[in-house]
């Protein structure tokens, strides 16, 4: 398997979503390619960073606002 | 979340119910679903928009335009997908009010060099977010996020931010499923290969 290969089942193996076979093929390559192998492992960590950092939080003082408008104007309709 | 499992082998998802009383006219039932999905609107809004007011004004009128077309929802999506979808419509078409002149799709298929062949690689240990303070790594994240075309952005929010399938992203954008995945993977090279001259150059400088 070459280094392109690779990162074309990247995705599926980051979301388990590979065959048995599959697996096993993507894991062999990765005992011979260090390259490989930091690209699974950033690659995991870039996803894991953006799901545990909220970068764009909603204040309560603005959540409440935002709640309340939306409700009278669905009590108008 | 959980469901309620009803004679046959069926489930309802909790929101349907509460959609269910909403378009009976009980606006508290409404209530319920704004306050359970409007945090994720507003951040996927903010995302696609990269605007504080834009965000703001998406979540008022996402919830409104919602409730005036629950007798549209079909129910064979869930409640969220088809929230997010009203609220991407909504985001894409202030972000074009905004860019005047410059279409804005998320249906382009942008080429670019990054997100082929990662290169340059240096691993990033195990907790690479610990060099930097919390209001330090949300600028990072924002600005390494911010850089990528828009058709990116909103698929790498939907599916790994928000946690939408494949399948879900697919339809609440109105993309094949395999556009999907390959903005998908591009999206997430791109933003490691941005991350990583943040983790990289503090390891280069011997910082640990």
């Amino acid at each position: 398997m070459t280094c392109s290969e690779f990162l074309a089942q990247l995705d599926d193996l980051i979301d388990d979503k590979v065959s048995v076979r599959m697996r096993a093929d993507l894991e062999e390559h990765l005992h011979g390619c260090e390259h490989c192998v930091i690209t699974l492992s950033t690659t995991r960590k870039t996803i894991e960073i953006y799901r545990k950092h909220v970068i764009y939080e909603l204040p309560n003082e603005l959540r409440d606002r935002l709640q309340k408008a939306i409700l009278a104007k669905c009590k108008k309709c | 979340m959980s469901t309620i499992q009803t004679q046959g082998t069926e489930e309802i998802h909790p929101d349907i119910l509460l959609v269910n009383r909403a378009r009976a006219g009980d606006v508290e039932a409404f209530e319920k679903l704004v306050r359970q999905y409007d945090r994720q609107v507003f951040r996927i809004a903010q995302h696609i928009t990269q605007n504080r007011e834009d965000a703001e004004d998406v979540v008022q009128d996402a919830f409104l335009k919602a409730y005036e077309k629950l007798n549209q929802f079909q129910g064979n999506s869930k409640f969220y997908t088809w929230l997010v979808r009203i609220a991407v419509n909504e985001s894409l078409m202030r972000l074009r009010k905004r860019r005047t002149g410059r279409m804005v799709s998320i249906d382009e298929d942008v080429e670019t060099e990054e997100g082929s062949m990662p290169r340059d690689l240096a691993d990033w240990g195990p907790d690479p977010e610990e060099q930097y303070g919390q209001s330090e790594m949300a600028d990072i994240l924002r600005k390494t996020i911010q850089g990528l075309p828009p058709g990116f952005r909103v698929v790498f929010v939907l599916r790994d931010v928000e946690g939408l399938s494949t399948e879900e992203t697919a339809e609440t954008l109105g993309l094949s499923i395999p556009a999907v995945k390959s903005r998908l993977l591009r999206a997430r090279l791109q933003l490691r290969e941005r991350l990583n001259r943040y983790f990289r150059n503090r390891n280069k400088d011997g910082v640990k």
